[in-house]
């Protein structure tokens, strides 16, 4: 895995936007950047190339739900792999953002192993499917 | 219903008047006409009189749909911002318990550390000045070996909790968004009592544009995709709910990921 990687983490509230970073950097992950709403983050995804998404689903202004949405629905960016980190816990919300494409659902609070394994996960799956 | 003062009396009275006289002189034109006018008017106080009574019913209405909000409110949801409330100094006081732990467990350590490296370090100042035996020498080498396996050990353990510390803070982001909620149903209680006093302070017929425009509750679809919150214990709606991250991956993987 790259971990060069350009990483988004989008969240309303800036201390999880700080622990997400924490852990991404303990993982060797460097090249975070931060939004606090799919508002200011989709303008950043969609001007700077960016090659991973970390978002909250509960947020004013555009949801997360709404931001992956928005992601799939962009040609440029209908790609990028996303991971959602929430609170929300409905089986209708987890089927909700499988539907609309998610990459992976992590729910709050979380451990820093679980973050580890399903962002594993995801760069696994998408290197199978690429090779 | 207000009196019949809105036919002019003296007006009335000529009409009629006029009507007999045209009766009698058999004008049947003038008859037709007189009577097409007197009917109108009597239809146009009808109207008017309906046209108060819709208003009134749709003002009572509208009082009526302030009253059911404030009854659910009272009934549910502040019973509800209680167990939210409570849920958050539960887990604000789990995180500080976590946080005051990690810290407990963390310092005897540091301390141990720094003893022990400030004894090297007092060795080691004599070995450099040539102020040691050859016995002193092969124990202090013992010590620098032990102290270098029990340092690799114990940065393990002071990183461990100070990661813990960092994941304890998650609380800040998931009672906000508790508190939130709560903030939001405060306001509509606010708004709903405004209404309450308005509708009590004024006659209904006097309300017309000013009856408070009651917000509907948004379907919950709708508000499952702006985004919930965290769940909290004892509140009715946690059925639909996963309980943690492995059923996250059980749906996840039956839906075939």
């Amino acid at each position: 895995m790259d971990t060069d990687m350009k990483i988004l983490i989008v969240d309303d509230f800036s201390t999880m936007r700080r622990i997400i970073k924490n852990l991404l950097r303990d993982l060797g992950f460097n090249n975070t950047h931060e939004a606090d709403d799919g508002n200011t983050g989709l303008p950043m995804l969609q001007n700077g190339n960016f090659d991973f998404l970390v978002t909250d689903w509960n947020m004013p202004g555009m949801s997360g739900i709404e931001l992956l949405k928005a992601v799939r629905a962009d040609a440029k960016l209908a790609s990028l792999p996303v991971l959602m980190v929430t609170a929300e816990s409905k089986r209708e919300q987890i089927i909700e953002a499988a539907q609309a494409g998610v990459n992976g659902y992590i729910v709050k609070p979380f451990t820093a192993v679980t973050l580890k394994e399903k962002i594993d996960k995801i760069f696994e799956r998408l290197a199978a499917t690429a090779g | 219903m207000e009196p019949a003062s809105k036919f002019d009396d003296v007006t009335l009275l000529e009409q009629a008047r006029a009507l007999v006289t045209a009766l009698e002189s058999g004008n049947d034109v003038t008859v037709e006409h007189m009577l097409d006018e007197l009917g109108r008017k009597r239809e146009q106080h009808l109207f008017q009189e309906l046209g108060k009574m819709t208003r009134q019913l749709h003002d009572a209405l509208n009082g009526f749909a302030v009253d059911a909000r404030i009854v659910a409110m009272a009934e549910s949801e502040i019973p509800d911002a209680k167990a939210r409330l409570n849920h958050v100094i539960t887990m604000t006081e789990d995180s500080a318990n976590r946080t005051l732990a990690a810290v407990e467990n963390a310092v005897p350590i540091a301390s141990a550390l720094q003893e022990q490296a400030n004894a090297l370090h007092e060795k080691w100042s004599r070995f450099r000045n040539k102020d040691m035996t050859v016995e002193e020498f092969r124990a202090m080498s013992k010590e620098i070996d032990h102290f270098l396996d029990v340092t690799k050990d114990h940065a393990e353990v002071i990183t461990t909790n100070l990661s813990e510390v960092m994941m304890a803070q998650g609380f800040q982001d998931l009672t906000g968004q508790i508190i939130r909620r709560v903030i939001t149903l405060v306001q509509d209680v606010e708004e709903n009592m405004v209404g309450l006093i308005r509708l009590s302070g004024k006659g209904y017929s006097e309300l017309k544009a000013a009856t408070p425009e009651v917000a509907p509750r948004p379907v919950s679809t709708t508000a499952m995709m702006e985004g919930l919150g965290p769940e909290v214990p004892g509140l009715s709606d946690t059925s639909e709910s996963v309980s943690g991250q492995d059923e996250v991956d059980d749906l996840l993987s039956s839906l075939g990921f």
